[in-house]
């Protein structure tokens, strides 16, 4: 096994991931020591680190931390921190396996989180198809208790299997009794979110690099990764590698290096997904050009995302994947905002028709406008991200779907999804 | 500076916005209003207004900055 590039420091977060399953909280005091007290650390403090490590959010949208905080610390009333679990990206990994296997360093950055902004109170949401969480968590929560590591209270929120589950103000929605669909703002959650208090959410891979920044500084997160994003983060790797799974990097890893890393290529790329299903296709050529950070992802119209990388196997049909997670994502929309739900299904059955070879001669030309129709038009960024998946898809598989549509389904069309794909849950009341 | 905006959430597509301020607002193919982001020129603002007081959803938002 390669290393990739800083795999000298890492893994940071992942160092208390062992055969031995869950980390115990002696095991995670030993790997990392104790957590600065409120004394040693303050609030105000606290915030200070955040920025000066510039720990951006870790769901997706790669929000300075700092900036949040301050926005709930601004708001009036008594605030609540939410430790959101629930990545709701099918394919990514990292969330799920942070709380299953590292719960003390989650509940670490979210205590932190909580002196952060003065709450006392911390919601812990996770995505109840991972039944082990929820074990793992309650054992965690009567360690700490019986150590009497924490003054804020606790309280696990298991939260819907959907794709919109953790979007924030879905997320908001659920934990106040509602169902899981998004609200417009404002207001925004750090100023009205649960139970009308300012709500602080963070990503639980977010909060648990502030567990590690409040002991170790900032200086030490920025050993690695690049100036605007220094630290490492976490990408899950999925597809044409020998070791798919879930690892740590430096920010800023070239692609290759990482693919290497995960054990190298199984067998030819035909394409790569950086970003999950908000993310983008891009030509397997890339591969040697890509480094994995926002501003260089950005510059080729991509994002990191939740960090879900798919090499998609030659194998594989392009055109057959991404119909069926277009179809996915069309189905999640909340119904809510009239561009989305006209949109969303007209470029799922769109795109169906072109991989079945029945399109009409302006499916191309009708799939460009209905994404165009959609984009930065609803109350959530879902339909915008349909867009980019479709747009990035046919723009990368030209040749493919051209195929597809003049000669209907290819010989790999019928193969297994490697996408895969949640079961179809009933929508809550 | 003054911009309007909607809510996509309460928006049922009437359309009186379309009407009443064609200078900022056309229709997409569904019947949805397409806004110019841009700030409303002053002269402009009385239509703006106007179609935010029609809507029958209350659905536009007229943001100052």
């Amino acid at each position: 096994m390669s290393e990739a590039p800083g795999a000298a420091v890492l893994p940071r977060l992942l160092r208390g991931v062992s055969f031995r399953g869950t980390a115990q909280l002696d095991r995670h005091l030993d790997l990392h020591g104790p957590l600065p007290t409120a004394r040693e650390l303050d609030g105000p403090a606290l915030i200070d680190l955040a920025e000066r490590a510039a720990l951006r959010g870790r769901g997706g949208a790669g929000f300075p931390a700092a900036i949040k905080m301050r926005a709930v610390t601004a708001s009036r009333g008594h605030a609540i921190v939410v430790a959101n679990g629930c990545e709701s990206e099918p394919m990514s990994a990292k969330d799920a396996l942070l709380l299953h296997e590292l719960p003390h360093l989650v509940l670490d950055g979210a205590a932190l989180a909580a002196r952060a902004v003065g709450a006392d109170q911390v919601i812990v949401a996770y995505e109840t198809q991972n039944a082990d969480t929820r074990i793992s968590l309650e054992h965690a929560l009567k360690q700490r208790r019986a150590a009497g590591t924490d003054s804020v209270r606790f309280e696990l929120f298991p939260a819907a299997e959907r794709f919109l589950t953790g979007q924030e103000t879905s997320l908001v929605s659920q934990i106040n009794g509602g169902p899981a669909i998004p609200s417009f703002i404002p207001p925004r959650p750090t100023q009205r979110g649960v139970r009308r208090r300012p709500t602080l959410i963070q990503n639980v891979e977010t909060l648990s690099h502030l567990a590690l920044i409040a002991r170790h500084g900032a200086e030490w997160y920025r050993q690695i990764g690049t100036d605007s994003e220094p630290g490492s983060t976490l990408v899950t790797v999925l597809g044409a590698v020998r070791d798919p799974g879930v690892y740590e990097i430096e920010c800023g890893t070239a692609l290759d290096a990482l693919l290497s890393a995960a054990g190298g290529g199984r067998e030819q790329i035909g394409g790569l997904l950086i970003g999950g299903y908000f993310g983008s296709w891009l030509p397997a050529a890339a591969v040697h050009q890509i480094e994995l950070s926002h501003a260089a992802l950005a510059a080729r119209d991509a994002s990191l995302g939740c960090g879900v990388l798919v090499a998609l196997p030659e194998s594989c049909c392009p055109v057959a994947e991404t119909v069926r997670v277009a179809i996915y994502l069309a189905t999640e929309t909340a119904n809510q905002c009239g561009p989305c739900v006209h949109g969303s299904a007209a470029i799922a059955r769109t795109l169906h028709a072109l991989g079945s070879g029945r399109a009409a001669p302006s499916a191309f030309a009708d799939l460009r406008r209905y994404t165009a129709a959609v984009t930065a038009r609803g109350a959530c960024h879902l339909p915008d991200g349909l867009a980019r998946f479709v747009t990035t898809a046919l723009r990368t598989f030209a040749a493919e779907f051209d195929d597809h549509a003049s000669g209907g389904p290819c010989d790999a069309c019928a193969a297994p999804p490697l996408l895969t794909i949640p079961a179809p849950v009933p929508q809550r009341a | 500076m003054t911009k309007i905006r909607v809510n996509p959430i309460r928006c049922e597509a009437h359309g009186l916005c379309a009407e009443l301020f064609p200078e900022w607002i056309r229709l997409d193919e569904w019947g949805y209003p397409l806004i110019n982001p841009e700030p409303i020129p002053r002269a402009l603002e009385a239509h703006a207004r106007r179609a935010a007081d029609a809507c029958p959803t209350l659905a536009l938002l007229l943001e100052k900055d």
